[in-house]
């Protein structure tokens, strides 16, 4: 891959805010109208982004020290459960917790109305959320119980901290019952009555890079509107994934753990989420900067929705019983037309990521570039190019 | 012949009397009713389609407006928060009228009231909490 511009050179132009940057929507047209070499020379920086329910999203919260002080070891926010087995007051609260009392499916389909996603949505907002917090006490942090108010202000650090977001590709999902089906991407009508899908397509961060090549360890990202990091390969990264000619993975693929500093986010792009029948989540908006330093970076940027595919999968047999089995496949202009022709006839698509809020977030990111702001980075590791997310080993109890 | 799709809302006092009836007999008017929520002693709220001719819709919404009914055109009982909506189009297949649809650019989600039978899937069918029911 011959280098045209080097990161450091981009920075500076970036630094002098004479930096050239599109959203990869705006970089496909540019390159067909300038041709790839003369539009590599002029683009410093193509923003990718995507908005969504990210489930494996939380935050580790420190919410302070209380007078006498207190080791807490169990915790609540508004009564959603927060992981305490950090330190004395260090939390994690997870974007798919429900609260304590929650009635959960046993009125079917649940509402889910309320969740650590949206205790998170309220931090964020500036809302206070009630802290109950109990220990066992020991001669050092002698208080057993504690219960008050706490406001993302009032935290030390809010560090969300999200082992997987940003996935290469999604399922797209449809409904073989007689019955409607409550999943993640969202409520199935019966007898293929419906899809169900969620990627922001030829926006999609690890869509515009498909073989890891501009977005590794290390690099910087637009968080919600803090910037942030991805710290490491997402969970169930899986590189080996089923590719198509053009190097985009037809299945799920990659995925990203991203961290940052959630006392600078903007409340718009970190949204609970209530799924009927399902449960709750975090939708989160992400964008991502690559910057354009070969002709092939620029060229795997204009990837275009109807040349990524996804695989329609059976959310009534074959996702649930993990049978790996697959319908067809089917493109993202086609999903997002909203309508796709499968099996003989035209099936209503329904979607769960928002391209315009990924849009949104593209554009922000775009401008705070353009503005000096925001510079640009090489990894400082690259993800693995190699490996795939095995199913769990069943190993029966013995002697019992 | 003209449709007209109305939301009546009843103050507490006004439940009592039989209205459909007299929009039938006294203004000779065809009614479908979509959603209703008539309680004695209660407020109540009405969505309907009043069809007949013009001049006699008027008189009839005339008549109600005159013992204390509130009539509105655009309010169908279905809220809409754009601010809380994130235009993923989830509720789409779920709104059997197309009153909740894309723009033309086909990524901006939009709410066609004059469309909406009140049907309310799109309550449950909305991650983000954006369509509430008035009643």
């Amino acid at each position: 891959m011959e280098q045209i511009k080097s990161v450091s050179e981009i920075n500076a132009r970036i630094e002098k805010g004479k930096a050239v940057v599109m959203t990869a929507e705006e970089v496909i047209g540019y390159v067909e109208r300038k041709g790839l070499e003369a539009a590599a020379k002029e683009i410093d920086v193509v923003t990718t982004a995507t908005f969504g329910p990210m489930c494996s999203s939380g935050a580790f919260l420190n919410v302070g020290h209380s007078k006498p002080k207190i080791r807490i070891t169990e915790a609540t926010l508004d009564d959603v459960e927060a992981y305490a087995g950090v330190a004395a007051v260090d939390l994690y609260i997870g974007a798919t917790q429900l609260p304590v009392n929650s009635p959960k499916n046993s009125y079917f389909p649940g509402e889910f109305r309320f969740g650590g996603g949206h205790i998170i949505e309220k931090l964020v907002r500036g809302e206070s959320v009630r802290l109950f917090a109990r220990s066992y006490g020991t001669e050092d942090y002698p208080v057993k119980e504690i219960s008050t108010e706490i406001t993302l202000a009032d935290l030390n650090q809010a560090i969300m901290t999200n082992p997987r977001n940003c996935y290469q590709n999604y399922n797209v999902a449809i409904n073989s019952s007689a019955e409607t089906l409550y999943t993640y991407l969202g409520a199935l009508k019966p007898n293929f009555g419906s899809i169900g899908y969620s990627s922001a397509g030829q926006l999609s961060p690890l869509l515009n890079d498909p073989y890891y090549r501009s977005i590794g360890i290390g690099s910087k990202v637009w968080l919600a509107g803090a910037p942030g990091i991805v710290y490491a390969a997402g969970t169930q990264h899986s590189p080996d994934a089923e590719r198509g000619e053009n190097g985009v993975p037809v299945d799920g693929a990659g995925t990203l753990g991203l961290t940052a500093d959630m006392k600078q986010m903007l409340p718009e792009f970190v949204r609970g989420v209530s799924i009927k029948g399902y449960g709750v989540s975090l939708s989160l908006g992400i964008a991502i900067p690559i910057p354009i330093t070969s002709l092939e970076v620029l060229k795997w940027c204009t990837v275009r929705d109807e040349e990524i595919f996804a695989p329609v999968i059976d959310y009534a047999v074959d996702y649930p019983q993990a049978t790996g089995k697959m319908l067809t496949r089917v493109n993202y202009a086609e999903l997002r037309r909203g309508e796709v022709r499968l099996f003989d006839r035209l099936i209503e698509t329904g979607s769960f990521s928002s391209y315009e809020k990924a849009l949104k977030a593209a554009n922000l990111l775009a401008d705070s570039i353009r503005a000096g702001e925001f510079t640009v980075n090489a990894p400082v590791m690259s993800l693995p190019t190699q490996g795939s997310s095995r199913p769990m080993k069943i190993v029966p109890p013995q002697g019992v | 012949m003209v449709t007209k799709r109305l939301l009546f809302f009843f103050p507490r006092c006004e439940t009592e009397k039989p209205i459909v009836y007299h929009l039938v007999k006294d203004f000779d008017l065809e009614i479908n009713i979509f959603r209703a929520k008539v309680t004695p002693d209660e407020e109540g709220y009405l969505v309907l389609d009043l069809t007949g001719n013009e001049a006699n819709i008027d008189k009839g919404i005339a008549w109600l407006v005159g013992f204390g009914v509130e009539v509105r055109e655009q309010d169908k009982g279905l809220r809409w928060d754009q601010e809380r909506c994130v235009s993923c189009g989830n509720c789409i297949p779920h709104c059997p009228t197309k009153a909740l649809r894309f723009e033309e650019d086909k990524r901006t989600l939009g709410f066609d009231g004059a469309k909406c039978i009140v049907c309310l899937n799109c309550i449950p069918n909305c991650p983000y909490g954006a369509c509430s029911s008035m009643f």
